[in-house]
């Protein structure tokens, strides 16, 4: 297939003259382009098994289905019961909580970690490379591993209790809280590292000796030129950790199952519960379409802010 | 210019080290000897006597089924991802139009989907399809789950080859197809082995799809054995951390051997 009228190739030449035919040497054959069929197999697999499923989320919040009988339309009923489900509302709070403390926690952490990887050293390299280890591990995996660490009567706390006090994490909500932040920034602080690390090395020499000539030092060179430096980082990351962060469902699931009682149920790990445990997929579905909203929300955010070809370029740095 | 080492940070390290490295250590130690003798001598105390048993007690209940299943749905996604995404990287760094712009922001505002959204619909297809329960039903949503970033990847490392080249290949009489086998297909080699990493990891790590669309024994991945075990025989703390162990073996590999190729894989899971 063959574009001979683009207008992006016009631009660079004079306005051909009418009968004149195609001047310009540099264009010389023909440029053979790619045609849409080239794009049609992804974007068709793509519509199937993505968006259409999206769709459907929208269309299954206002009926009602068991996974076994045909569904029925039921209007804005879903709708109804979920302004008035205090689970349901409890469980956007927990999930924006959880999504905070994750980024406050984990934020600081691998800024410091990625700066400190950054450095050429040799024992930096090595240490760094089991740093990422927890990278390799599924979701599934680290929860379990931590499930069987912090087990009450098998595990770590029942041995350190002037630590852990009765040692049941995961019998009260403030402490089950803590479990889900400490294993999530376990898991992802790992990876965050890596983006500072790689935009830390990206930061030109020259900034860092202009300021050792005037006298600064290790801490102030930190404030005064890294950080700054890593400011779009900062935004990428923490963005990431959002998104992260609302839709976290396996180690809810494997590790608290929203318990005790309701008390770690977030938006994510309710709507699956809803689903999949009580068979009532039409209103998991209407829960599901807030997570849709609020993630499309901040995914938006993120186009307009930072920018996918800065996300490019700091993987490049590595 | 840094004269003296940085004591702050390097304690700091080992702090992080700890914390990194003491699970590990916990999971491997554990996994190595009987559970009695776990239960007696706590989580953080070195095996006295050492046994694999906990290993082939594994395999024997089914986690070498379970691996090759995963194998199975990684080389599959994999597959399909090689299949469909460098036509589509290719179209849309090359053919000039709005359709194809159009289709690139379709697969942006894909990044922003998450699979926990869509299980309810994409049970409701599988089952309609008569898939649930079969390894192709997790084989194709987890593959079009990592198509976004893997179109994004592959389409910024082909927009880096020079327009020139094209021209050269355009002066041969060179066709589309000719010219993406052998010009754009050798120049994307880097972001081809980026995308193959991603999606390998994803099929293999994958737990949400198969968690709701699959059931028995004979299409359980990996990941859903570990679950499983763990709700059923959760007890069995040294058998289920040498499951852990066997789940992570091949991936470990690969971080060995190419931890350069699988790094950017997995700063391709950032885009998610």
């Amino acid at each position: 297939m063959t574009t001979t009228d683009s207008p992006r190739v016009e631009k660079r030449r004079p306005v051909p003259r009418a009968g004149a035919g195609r001047p310009g040497r540099r264009s010389g054959a023909s440029v053979a382009r790619p045609g849409l069929a080239w794009a049609a197999p992804a974007t068709l697999f793509f519509t199937l098994f993505a968006v259409v499923p999206l769709i459907m989320v929208a269309v299954l919040s206002f009926a009602e289905w068991d996974g076994v009988d045909a569904l029925s339309f039921t209007g804005v009923d879903n709708w109804k019961t979920l302004f008035h489900d205090h689970v349901m509302l409890q469980s956007i709070w927990l999930t924006l909580l959880t999504t905070v403390l994750g980024v406050v926690v984990q934020t600081p952490l691998s800024i410091l970690l990625g700066v400190w990887a950054a450095g050429k050293q040799r024992n930096r390299a090595v240490l760094s490379a089991i740093y990422f280890i927890p990278l390799l591990l599924s979701a599934t995996a680290i929860s379990i591993l931590w499930r069987a660490l912090l087990d009450p009567n098998f595990g770590v706390p029942s041995q350190a209790r002037w630590l852990f006090g009765d040692g049941n994490l995961f019998g009260h909500q403030s402490t089950a809280i803590g479990v889900l932040i400490f294993v999530g920034a376990w898991q992802y602080t790992p990876f965050h590292t890596l983006i500072y690390q790689g935009a830390t090395r990206a930061i030109p020499q020259v900034l860092y000796q202009a300021a050792a000539i005037d006298g600064a030092g290790r801490v102030r060179q930190f404030w005064s030129i890294t950080l700054p430096q890593l400011r779009t980082t900062m935004v990428t990351s923490m963005i990431l950790m959002v998104v992260g962060g609302m839709t976290v469902f396996d180690t809810v699931l494997i590790l608290t199952q929203g318990g005790p009682g309701t008390d770690t149920t977030t938006t994510p790990y309710y709507s699956y519960v809803k689903g999949f445990k009580d068979f009532q997929f039409g209103y998991a579905s209407a829960i599901a379409l807030i997570l849709v909203v609020v993630a499309t929300i901040i995914s938006l955010v993120i186009v307009k802010f930072s920018g996918y070809d800065k996300m490019r370029s700091s993987s490049e740095g590595l | 210019m840094k004269r003296r080492p940085n004591y702050l940070a390097g304690l700091g390290s080992l702090v992080w080290l700890v914390l990194i490295g003491l699970p590990l250590y916990v999971m491997l130690a554990a996994t190595l000897q009987s559970r009695s003798d776990y239960s007696s001598n706590g989580p953080l105390s070195w095996p006295k006597h050492f046994t694999l048993s906990n290993y082939t007690q594994d395999f024997s209940n089914g986690f070498g089924h379970y691996f090759l299943n995963t194998v199975l749905v990684t080389a599959a996604v994999v597959a399909i991802v090689l299949l469909l995404i460098p036509p589509l990287s290719y179209a849309i760094v090359r053919s000039q139009g709005r359709t194809t712009t159009g289709v690139f922001r379709l697969f942006l505002l894909g990044l922003a989907i998450p699979s926990q959204a869509v299980i309810v619909p994409m049970f409701y297809l599988i089952t309609k399809a008569g898939l649930y329960d079969n390894l192709i039903g997790v084989i194709l949503p987890t593959a079009a789950f990592s198509l976004p970033v893997c179109a994004l990847v592959l389409t910024g490392v082909m927009r880096e080859i020079n327009s020139e080249l094209y021209e050269a290949m355009a002066m041969d009489g060179a066709s589309p197809a000719r010219t993406f086998f052998q010009l754009v297909v050798p120049l994307s080699k880097s972001g081809l082995s980026t995308i193959v990493v991603f999606s390998a990891l994803q099929a293999w790590n994958g737990f949400l799809f198969p968690l709701v669309l699959t059931q028995n024994e004979p299409s359980k991945v990996i990941t859903l054995g570990l679950f499983n075990f763990q709700t059923e025989h959760g007890i069995d703390v040294p058998g289920l951390l040498a499951a852990v162990v066997l789940s992570m073996l091949p991936i470990f590999i690969v971080y060995l051997f190419a931890r350069r190729a699988l790094v950017q894989g997995l700063m391709g899971v950032g885009g998610k």
